[in-house]
């Protein structure tokens, strides 16, 4: 479930809710935004900087534009990319390594107990070349359909289809 | 409005992805507020996402939070207020008191800490009980597989025709069990070198005299395949079977400088 109560105790300002809002989505934006700015003191700034914008302006978030965890993450891939088109930031990360969230998780060897580590793996084993696209491109920089079918040179249609099919593989292997 | 439509055609995972316009997106949360079906769906297409995500995390950023609340000047309780005692009194059984009060508190927390630690272990061995009924049933889809090819190349009626390797991968080998009564060719394919990645194997039909080639289809997923056994169509009257490496999607012709194996049907 969406928290909503929680969600309506964070607009109220309760800090509580807060530190709860926080447990429940921190480590997923810190994903997402070590994704974009590669640097992992980076991104502890920005997700710091992200959760601060989240508690300043939670009065802006509304259920029927969409969900609270697509809003935070709205907030916290813009504030990464804003970050790296900082005049200091180009300066220190001339030349970015890794390409795609596949690489990270290639590489990543330990994982928190939220994660269903061996899930993950087997997934990223499994995964179809045009999914690491796909899923790199929409969830984690944050493109819009439009902008991901151009950047794919795919329809619009297609690329619809697509992401349901990657994240579907997804769910089959994490959710049993 | 059909809801296994609408569920199935990819708009959802755009809308938590955050992919959609806004007037798109107010739409979606429109529907999910009437069918409970489309919330479900919602929530489980975000949780899988969550954990994609956190997976990519360098670490459970759980401790960073202190530095935000300090940030904010967030405080959780009201402010204690300071309480002034009148005069000091040496007391043995307040000392007493205070003493057990604080062996009691110690208890109570190491109590409720196993018991925090417990629930963790228990989150943890049951996704490693779900992982394993996983693999079980992995292994006895891919066991039944297995039997099923057996049994096809137990059947008499089935043709075998090996075929050897060629110049440009002499170790190469694969064979091919066709079925004529049903007009299906089974490409044993464990012995052929893995493809690179923008490149697939393409088995062709040879009639001879003059020699014609006659595409019957691609062993696509090479590397996936376990068994590396793929079924093909064959309504050819087939003299020899080839397999070419070609461009992903495969080619009107074959590309003789990348032929693989060939072998000629014996006429019995």
């Amino acid at each position: 479930m969406q928290p909503d109560g929680l969600i309506a105790e964070l607009q109220n300002k309760n800090p509580k809710a807060f530190e709860r809002i926080y447990e429940r989505y921190s480590e997923s934006l810190f994903g997402v935004i070590y994704t974009i700015v590669r640097d992992q003191r980076i991104a502890e700034e920005v997700l710091q900087d992200s959760f601060i914008k989240i508690w300043d302006n939670a009065e802006a978030y509304n259920s029927s534009k969409g969900r609270f965890f697509t809003w935070a993450l709205n907030i916290a891939r813009n504030t990464a990319i804003d970050k790296t088109r900082s005049k200091a930031f180009k300066n220190s990360k001339k030349n970015l390594t890794a390409d795609f969230f596949v690489d990270i998780l290639e590489d990543k060897s330990s994982f928190s107990n939220r994660v269903d580590a061996i899930g993950i793996k087997k997934y990223i084993k499994a995964l179809k070349p045009y999914c690491e696209q796909i899923i790199e491109l929409l969830y984690f920089k944050g493109f819009t359909q439009a902008e991901t079918a151009k950047e794919l040179d795919t329809p619009l249609g297609t690329i619809k289809i697509r992401s349901r099919n990657c994240i579907q593989s997804l769910r089959d292997i994490l959710v049993k | 409005m059909n809801i296994q439509e609408y569920i199935s055609s990819g708009v959802l995972e755009l809308y938590i992805c955050g992919a959609l316009t806004e007037e798109e997106s107010k739409e979606v949360s429109t529907e999910l507020k009437k069918y409970p079906e489309i919330e479900k769906e919602v929530e489980q297409i975000e949780n899988s996402l969550l954990q994609l995500s956190s997976a990519v995390a360098p670490y459970d950023p759980v401790k960073m939070y202190a530095i935000i609340k300090n940030k904010l000047h967030l405080e959780d309780n009201p402010k204690t207020i300071p309480i002034h005692r009148k005069k000091k009194k040496s007391n043995i059984v307040l000392y007493l008191g205070w003493a057990a009060s604080i062996a009691l508190l110690i208890g109570l927390f190491s109590v409720l800490n196993d018991r925090n630690q417990l629930r963790e272990n228990l989150n943890v061995v049951n996704a490693q009980k779900a992982q394993m009924e996983q693999q079980i049933d992995d292994a006895n889809a891919s066991a039944e597989k297995k039997e099923e090819l057996l049994s096809i190349f137990r059947d008499k009626n089935i043709l075998t025709v090996p075929l050897e390797g060629q110049k440009v991968a002499p170790e190469a080998y694969a064979a091919v069990h066709w079925d004529k009564a049903t007009n299906k060719v089974y490409i044993d394919a464990k012995n052929l070198p893995t493809p690179p990645e923008d490149k697939e194997y393409q088995v062709w039909s040879l009639t001879l005299e003059p020699l014609t080639p006659t595409s019957i289809g691609m062993l696509s997923s090479f590397t996936e395949d376990e068994n590396k056994i793929f079924m093909l169509d064959n309504t050819n009257s087939s003299q020899a079977f080839g397999i070419t490496l070609e461009p992903k999607g495969g080619s009107k012709t074959p590309t003789m400088e990348q032929l693989y194996t060939l072998g000629m049907v014996k006429n019995s």
